[in-house]
């Protein structure tokens, strides 16, 4: 497997919407590529014969019953967040300028 | 240290049990013990730094409503009036939840989790909430975004995590009861490293509505006590089926306490006890070990047959977990964004778009572990990886849950050390994130599987530090925990002449 670069992480990062430092990212390049080093030995044992599993109760289509249920009050909703405006929440500017 | 049972002991030294028979009997008020707690948080918290925020006001409120209600005859749940701790990770409506990152400072939900419905429902005056590694990411309590905690045993050195302060806040008698949550040993190893008992109920077994998810097919509320008595207590009370938790079990939380009770009044003639081969050994510290021997030797004692078992793929489960942890964290936490609560930052420079509000907001408010792993969760899940490292140790988690099944054919309940050292000096692992993640290296098959477990306290190693014995159970059978837990701590706590917390150093505290 691949060992994982400082650019690689710059590219992980971006898509994870984290910005670094130069330092963070120094660092984490460093440290990230020890363990991912560590953590591939998966692979030793993950032969095509086994099965994958991703959760450890063997659920499906669970359902509550289709009841109405108060929801959370908007107001108290609002007031915890950054910035509110006529009942909404108020965010920056999401499409770029051609839109 | 003074004797810390009976009609003399202080109200925060006696167990949760016991204040509530006296709350029951009416002899003390629940504004009395909670008043009492709150004053022993004022006197130690400068040295402990247990909790974020403590609530006294909403906890003397209830506490005054509550004796009031059982002064007027009302039947109240057995626990109502006794105080307990909530870890920061559940949310609880009106009071500050931040999870221990800086990216929730101030953030007040409007809503309470499912267990903490129950636990206001039935009572219990909540004194505050405690602190932890943020997002419940690490074994220190060292990553929390507001300061460590200290080990009640030594203030120098971790007090375990993620869920420390709830651990060190039952060590030093803050607080009879905590709530923690495990991901893959956040309530085990700091029980283990502050002498007291934690709990990870089988996955299912209490609702995870209202927790702050780490990893959803990992994630575990569960008590945080200083007594196997207290701890069966508190999961019936939170435990059991809720349907705004798609994954709860329907099983009723029930049978617990009558377990405890067996363990103590009876002996363990027809319990099979398995020794985890690959669970000890190497890198476990020789006092660990010890310890561990004598309370295999007093398992046998009284009756319990000690077969030795195998699970040879344990020694992939670290691997496995810290992919599958990074995975699902690094989609669970896309939601703190700076869109609809906590904290937003704009970019110090150029437009102000949502996507650079997100990633400059992230940047500032996560701290370096919660980075490291979202990073390499990312990384693990991205295209031309997602097979290798995801794919992988999901196959991995199949061969540890075919490992558990045949040691459960063998066994009724597997055995080890809970945690492979005592508790280390605070920094001494911080910049080497491998060296911190072996903590967990016998809590997280628990977790891989979904199957539940305890710590004990049984004993002091040679640093004169407390040392913990974990024991699992198959899913849905909580209830051999709870026996052989209190049959062996019964055994124990014979042999020490009271609790192994008793030889805690005291705290002398600001005021005391």
């Amino acid at each position: 497997m691949s060992t994982l670069s400082r650019d690689e992480v710059a590219r992980v990062a971006a898509l994870a919407r984290i910005d670094l430092t130069p330092g963070e990212l120094d660092r984490l390049a460093g440290e990230l590529d020890v363990i991912v080093e560590s953590v591939a030995r998966v692979s030793e044992v993950a032969t095509p014969d086994v099965p994958a599993t991703s959760h450890p109760l063997p659920l499906t289509n669970v359902f509550r019953a289709d009841e109405p249920v108060a929801p959370l009050d908007r107001d108290e909703v609002l007031a915890q967040a950054p910035a509110a405006q006529d009942g909404k929440f108020l965010v920056p500017q999401i499409l770029g300028e051609e839109a | 240290m003074s004797a810390a049972t009976g009609a003399d002991s202080p109200l925060t030294h006696m167990p949760a049990s016991e204040l509530s028979q006296r709350l029951g009997a009416r002899e003390i008020s629940s504004v009395e013990v909670t008043q009492a707690h709150l004053d022993r948080i004022a006197a130690v918290e400068p040295q402990v730094h247990a909790f974020l925020h403590v609530s006294a006001d909403e906890a003397l409120a209830t506490a005054a409503d509550v004796d009031a209600r059982r002064g007027a005859g009302e039947e109240l749940h057995p626990l109502a009036g006794v105080p307990i701790a909530v870890k920061d990770v559940v949310v609880t409506r009106g009071l500050p939840t931040t999870a221990g990152s800086r990216i929730l400072e101030g953030w007040v939900p409007p809503y309470d989790a499912t267990l903490v419905e129950k636990i206001k429902a039935a009572g219990l005056p909540i004194l505050g909430k405690t602190n932890m590694d943020e997002f419940a990411m690490g074994s220190s309590t060292e990553h929390s975004g507001y300061g460590n905690t200290h080990n009640p045993w030594d203030l120098d050195r971790i007090p375990g995590g993620s869920g420390g302060g709830s651990a060190a806040a039952i060590a030093a008698y803050e607080a009879p009861l905590a709530i923690g949550t495990d991901t893959g040993g956040s309530i085990r190893q700091p029980a283990a490293v502050t002498g007291t008992v934690g709990v990870k109920p089988t996955y299912g077994s209490v609702s995870r509505y209202g927790l702050i998810a780490l990893a959803s097919s990992l994630d575990q509320a569960g008590p945080c006590t200083r007594s196997v008595m207290d701890a069966a207590l508190l999961h019936e009370l939170i435990g059991g089926h809720d349907p705004r938790d798609a994954t709860s079990l329907t099983d009723p939380a029930t049978g617990y306490v009558a377990a405890a009770k067996e363990g103590v009044s009876s002996d363990l003639r027809g319990m099979r006890v398995g020794v985890v081969r690959e669970l000890q050994g190497e890198g476990y510290q020789p006092g660990v070990l010890a310890r561990f021997e004598e309370s295999l030797e007093a398992l046998r004692n009284a009756g319990a047959e000690i077969v030795e078992v195998s699970c040879p793929h344990f020694t992939y489960a670290l691997a496995a977990y810290y992919l599958i942890l990074p995975a699902e964290a690094s989609s669970n936490l896309a939601k703190f964004d700076g869109m609809r609560f906590g904290l937003r930052v704009e970019p110090s420079e150029g437009p102000v778009t949502a996507e650079r509000v997100m990633a400059a907001t992230r940047g500032q408010g996560f701290g370096d572990e919660v980075k490291r792993r979202i990073i390499l969760g990312t990384y693990a899940l991205s295209a031309g990886y997602y097979d290798a490292y995801y794919g992988s140790a999901q196959k991995v988690r199949t061969l540890i849950q075919r490992d558990f099944a045949a040691a459960f054919e063998q066994a009724d309940v597997l055995v080890s050390p809970t945690a492979p050292t005592t508790a280390f000096k605070l920094g001494e692992k911080l910049d080497d994130p491998l060296a911190m993640y072996l903590n967990d290296v016998a809590t997280i098959p628990a977790n891989l599987a979904g199957v539940p477990g305890m710590s004990l306290p049984n004993g002091l190693s040679d640093d004169g530090l407390p040392v913990g014995f974990q024991i699992l159970a198959p899913a849905r059978q909580d209830a051999r925990l709870y026996k052989v837990g209190a049959a062996l701590e019964a055994l124990l706590e014979f042999g020490w002449e009271g609790p192994l917390l008793r030889r805690a150093p005291e705290l002398t505290g600001g005021v005391a």
